[in-house]
C-alpha cells in the first residue's frame, strides 16, 4: 500500500478492521510458527547427535592445564577451556596467588617459551575484574590466553613486568583505567589520565566527577 | 672550579619532531640524556570507553582516528575481530578489495614516514617527494570512499563500495610508477654519508630485548625476528601471495629505515598478484544480519599494520554494543622501549630515535 492512500483514508484504517493487515498478521505469525518448528527439530536434532569432535587444540590444553598443576600447584589452574570462537585458542584461568609462578614457567619452561606477550587487557566483570594475557611463542607459533581474576573491592594482580618488559606500561593503564593493583610493578602510576584524576574510567559503574565536562 | 649540575629537560607536547602531542621529560647530564620518561594521554579521548555505548558499525570510524595515517587497517582489526567472533563468511571479491587498500595504506603510511623522519633529521625535500607521492594514493582512496584520511570504508561482512569504474585500472598503474620513484628515493637518501652518519648504530637493540618488550613490525624486524603476522599467522586471503619479509642484522635505526622501505617494495608485489586474482565482478557484501549481534564471547584478532601489530580484543555478552574492546595499539608498545634507548645518547639522537620507532600518538593514546 502506497504511502498516499494511508494519508487518504486514515478514518478506515482505524475503524475498519484491515483486511491487508490481518493477512499480513496472519502470515507473520504463521512464519513465526514455521521458525520455532525449525528450531526445535534442529535443537532434537542436535541433542542425540553424537558429542562435537574436541577442538584439534584440546591435548594442548590439557599438556598445559597438568604442567602448570604439576610445576606450580594443584590448585593454581581455576578453569581450562578452548575458547572455538577464537580460532581454538587454549584459555587457561589461573589463580592469582600462583600467577607469578605460572608466568615464569610460562616463558622459560623449554616446550613452551611463551616469550612475547601480545597483548594484555583489563576487563570489567561486574561480579569481580579480569586481566587477560593473550601470549605467543615466536618459534612454536602457538598461542595461548591467560586470564588471572580478582576481588572488586580489593583488586590485585601480581605484576608480570619483571617477566615480560611489555607487561609495564599496559599494566599501568589497566590500573589507570581500571584500579587494579599490581604489586612488584617498578612504576605504577597513572599513564592516560591526569595524576590527579578521581575514578578509573573503565569501570562499569564509573561516574564523572564532574558530568558536565 | 666550574658548578655542573644536572638538568631536567621538558620536550612536548606541542614539537614537530613528536608528530603528534607527545611529550617526554628528558634529565641531562651536559648533551648526554641520562633518563627520560614518557608522559602520554593528552591525546587520550577514551574510545574503548565510548565504544561500549555504540554498535560494531558505529566504532568503525573511531577507528579512523586512533592511527590516523592508516586507517584502513584500523577498520580492518575491527570488522576481522566481529567476523570471527561470528563465523562470518566474507565474498572474495570484498576480501580482494580490502587486501588493496590495506596495501596502498601501508606504502601511503611508510612514505609519511619515510618524509617526515628525514625532515626529523634535517632534509627537506624527501618530505615533498614522499607526500607528492602519497598524494597519489590519497586520491584513489577519496575517490574510492570519498575521504581521505578517515575512509570508514570496511564494513562486518565486506566493505561499503565497490571500486569505481577504471579505479583498480588507476592502481595498476601505480605499481610500476612507485616502483620507479622508490629507485628516486634510495638514490637521493639511502647512501647519502651525512645521512648515514646520523642513523648509522644509532638505537640499536637485540633480538632479545625487541621480545621482550613486545616489539612489533619494522621494530622487531630489524633485529633478524623474521615474524608478520601476514605470513606467520595469515589472516584475510595473505596465504595466497608471494611476498618476502625483510628483516636486519643490526638492529638499529638504520635497518628500521631499510625495513620500510623494502615493505613499500613487497607491498606493490602483493597489490600486483592481488590485482591479477581478483574476481572481475562479485557481491561487495556477505550476509550479515541487519543488526550486527556477535555471539557471546571473547575474540582476539590481530594483524598487521604499518607500525607492527594492531589487535583488537572484544568480550561480547551477545548484545548489539561491545561489553568490553580493547585495542592493542602498536605504537603504544613500541614506544615502552625509548626511556631504554636513550640513557647515554645525546638530545640530537632523541629526535632520531624516536622518529625510527615511528610513533603515531593518536594510537598510542586511543
Amino acid at each position: 500500500m502506497s504511502e498516499v492512500d494511508n494519508k487518504n483514508t486514515p478514518d478506515i484504517m482505524d475503524s475498519a478492521p484491515n483486511p491487508d493487515k490481518e493477512a499480513k498478521a496472519a502470515a507473520a505469525a504463521e512464519a513465526r510458527a514455521a521458525r520455532a518448528a525449525a528450531r526445535a527439530k534442529a535443537s532434537e536434532e542436535e541433542t542425540p547427535a553424537e558429542p562435537k569432535p574436541p577442538s584439534p587444540n584440546q591435548p594442548l590444553l590439557d599438556q598445559l592445564a597438568a604442567l602448570i598443576r604439576a610445576e606450580v600447584a594443584p590448585g593454581a589452574v581455576e578453569e581450562a577451556h578452548i575458547n572455538e570462537l577464537d580460532r581454538h585458542i587454549p584459555t587457561l584461568t589461573i589463580h592469582s596467588a600462583f600467577w607469578y609462578e605460572t608466568a615464569e614457567l610460562l616463558k622459560f619452561h623449554p616446550s613452551l617459551q611463551l616469550t612475547y606477550l601480545r597483548n594484555l587487557s583489563g576487563v570489567d566483570h561486574e561480579t569481580h575484574l579480569e586481566a587477560v594475557y593473550h601470549l605467543i611463542s615466536l618459534e612454536h607459533k602457538q598461542d595461548y590466553c591467560f586470564k588471572v581474576r580478582t576481588d572488586r573491592e580489593q583488586p590485585s594482580i601480581p605484576s608480570v613486568t619483571p617477566i615480560w618488559s611489555t607487561a609495564n606500561w599496559n599494566e599501568r593503564e589497566i590500573y589507570d583505567l581500571l584500579g587494579i593493583q599490581f604489586p612488584g610493578h617498578p612504576d605504577l602510576r597513572r599513564i592516560m589520565m591526569s595524576d590527579d584524576w578521581v575514578g578509573h574510567p573503565l569501570r562499569k559503574d564509573y561516574e564523572p566527577l564532574d558530568p558536565e565536562v | 672550579m666550574i658548578r655542573t649540575e644536572e638538568l631536567l629537560l621538558n620536550v612536548g607536547p606541542q614539537h614537530p619532531s613528536t608528530h603528534g602531542v607527545f611529550r617526554i621529560v628528558v634529565q641531562l647530564d651536559g648533551e648526554i640524556i641520562t633518563a627520560a620518561d614518557p608522559v602520554m594521554g593528552y591525546l587520550h579521548r577514551g574510545t574503548e570507553k565510548l565504544a561500549e555505548n555504540l554498535s560494531y558499525t558505529q566504532i568503525i570510524p573511531y577507528t579512523d582516528r586512533m592511527d590516523y595515517v592508516s586507517a584502513m587497517t584500523n577498520n580492518y582489526v575491527l570488522v576481522h575481530a566481529v567476523e570471527t567472533l561470528m563465523g562470518l563468511e566474507i565474498p572474495e571479491r570484498a576480501e580482494y578489495m580490502r587486501l588493496i587498500v590495506m596495501e596502498l595504506q601501508r606504502i601511503a603510511s611508510h612514505l609519511v614516514w619515510w618524509g617526515t623522519y628525514l625532515l626529523d633529521i634535517g632534509a627537506m625535500s624527501p618530505f615533498l617527494f614522499a607526500f607528492r607521492d602519497r598524494e597519489i594514493i590519497i586520491d584513489l582512496f577519496n575517490e574510492l570512499c570519498g575521504a581521505r584520511l578517515t575512509y570508514n570504508y570496511m564494513r562486518v561482512g565486506g566493505v561499503k563500495w565497490d571500486a569505481p569504474e577504471g579505479w583498480l585500472e588507476k592502481v595498476r598503474d601505480f605499481i610500476p610508477y612507485m616502483r620507479e620513484k622508490l629507485e628516486e628515493y634510495n638514490n637521493l637518501v639511502s647512501g647519502n654519508e651525512i645521512f648515514l652518519a646520523r642513523i648509522k648504530g644509532v638505537g640499536a637493540y637485540d633480538a632479545q630485548t625487541a621480545i621482550d618488550y613486545g616489539l612489533s613490525g619494522a621494530n622487531l624486524r630489524c633485529t633478524g625476528v623474521k615474524w608478520d603476522v601476514r605470513k606467520d599467522q595469515p589472516y584475510s586471503i595473505y596465504d595466497r601471495f608471494e611476498f618476502d619479509v625483510p628483516t636486519g642484522v643490526n638492529g638499529d635505526c638504520y635497518d628500521r629505515y631499510l625495513i620500510r622501505l623494502e615493505e613499500v617494495r613487497q607491498s606493490l608485489r602483493i597489490l600486483e598478484q592481488a590485482l591479477e586474482q581478483m574476481p572481475s565482478s562479485g557481491e561487495t557484501m556477505g550476509k550479515v544480519p541487519r543488526v550486527v549481534r556477535p555471539p557471546a564471547g571473547e575474540v582476539y584478532a590481530r594483524i598487521e599494520s604499518p607500525r607492527g601489530e594492531i589487535g583488537c580484543h572484544i568480550v561480547s555478552r551477545g548484545k548489539q554494543e561491545p561489553y568490553r574492546l580493547k585495542f592493542r595499539r602498536p605504537s603504544f608498545v613500541n614506544l615502552q622501549i625509548l626511556p631504554k634507548l636513550l640513557v647515554g645518547e645525546t638530545m640530537t639522537n632523541l629526535i632520531t630515535i624516536l622518529g625510527g620507532i615511528d610513533i603515531v600518538v593518536g594510537e598510542v593514546d586511543c
